[in-house]
């Protein structure tokens, strides 16, 4: 592929970060992120938080930033950016959290295999090489492994990391997720049947994940096992279900 | 038809008629809308129906085997209450959607305009 080819596509990459109450790390997030903002755009989706998350955002004066004046859950947050990425028109979007758990560096190499056309969403996963960084503890990855089993299951494929949030899409899959994406939170193991139930190729890339800089997790030890129940569910019945018809082309 | 009445048929006709006249005024002062009240009224019409006609219970509740004729009319009320519970449940879930929806374009088009404000401001 030409250099010229591969850098007008480049061009436009929408980084979504969907943030409930992240003002401890947000700010360190995007300046994290400036130094490759070249070919990239930040988009703060701000899932109505009581801090102070959105004025921080908007003060660093890099980032685009939504308020969402009632708070949606990650899955509602996230497909917000996805109908922002198609208004304005970027072929890629990616996302990414703000509690400064991932790596910039991993950004630039999820999207190469949208670009290569290999892939239509690209998913990082912390166990595909042997992990370096981030050590979760045994019930939450008694977790990831039960949420692989039931992918595997219902996918037939093989993903290693179900549960990571961070992902990129091309076009494609933009225009499919905008439309269909899970609602509430946890939205992560569900997107997986979704995508392998309507056609869109995914591929795993190893990243490295840090620990959270700030903030709580979504998942407290107290609703995981309501978590787990009601994620199961969810993807059994995106499995039961037939491909959604509507989506791909209508919106663009 | 209603011959040797029982203090539980009177009740219960009483009850019923008493329920739909709510149902009604309700639907009449635009505080129900008439989708969200048909099983309502439907129910109540059959409560209605069985609480006068007596032999029509016996019949039914023979039929079903139900020992106690007038437990039939507990039954339908048990029935009617998942019935409208469920439908509840459906409503809910397709307003979560649409409540989502509006909140999604009403927050971009917030942006939109602060962006179209700012680009004014500074020509």
């Amino acid at each position: 592929m030409s250099v010229n080819n591969t850098q007008a596509r480049m061009e436009k990459t929408l980084l979504i970060i969907p943030c409930f109450n992240e003002e401890a790390s947000i700010g360190k997030v995007i300046e994290e992120l400036l130094p490759k903002l070249s070919d990239f755009k930040i988009l703060i989706v701000n899932d109505c938080s009581k801090d102070a998350t959105s004025e921080i955002a908007r003060q660093t004066g890099d980032a685009i930033v939504i308020d969402l004046p009632v708070n949606l859950g990650v899955g509602g947050a996230v497909q917000t950016g996805f109908m922002y990425a198609i208004k304005h028109n970027f072929s890629f979007a990616v996302k990414f959290d703000g509690d400064g758990q991932h790596d910039p560096e991993s950004i630039k190499e999820l999207i190469q295999p949208l670009i290569d056309e290999k892939a239509d969403i690209v998913i990082g996963s912390r166990f595909l090489q042997k992990n370096q960084g981030f050590k979760s503890t045994f019930w939450r990855r008694c977790g990831i492994k039960f949420f692989e089993f039931v992918c595997q299951i219902l996918t037939g494929g093989r993903l290693t990391d179900p549960t990571s949030g961070l992902r990129a899409y091309n076009r494609k899959a933009i225009n499919f997720m905008a439309d269909h994406y899970p609602s509430f939170d946890y939205p992560e193991p569900e997107e997986i049947i979704l995508a392998s139930k309507n056609g869109l190729i995914m591929v795993e890339l190893p990243v490295i994940m840090r620990e959270r800089q700030a903030g709580i997790s979504t998942i407290s030890s107290a609703l995981s096992i309501y978590y787990m129940l009601k994620v199961t569910l969810s993807m059994l019945f995106v499995y039961l279900r037939e491909p959604e018809t509507k989506g791909s082309q209508n919106n663009a | 038809m209603l011959e040797n009445i029982e203090r539980i048929q009177v009740i219960s006709i009483i009850g019923s008629l008493a329920f739909l006249l709510m149902i009604a005024r309700l639907i009449k002062d635009r505080m129900l809308k008439e989708a969200y009240a048909i099983l309502w009224l439907l129910f109540a019409v059959v409560f209605l129906v069985f609480s006068c006609w007596k032999r029509g219970l016996d019949y039914f509740a023979n039929v079903f085997g139900i020992y106690y004729p007038p437990a039939m009319l507990f039954l339908i009320l048990i029935i009617a209450l998942i019935l409208v519970l469920i439908q509840f449940s459906v409503v809910v879930s397709m307003q979560n959607d649409q409540i989502r929806t509006l909140t999604q374009e009403m927050a971009l088009l917030k942006h939109e305009r602060s962006e179209k404000l700012k680009s004014d401001s500074s020509n």
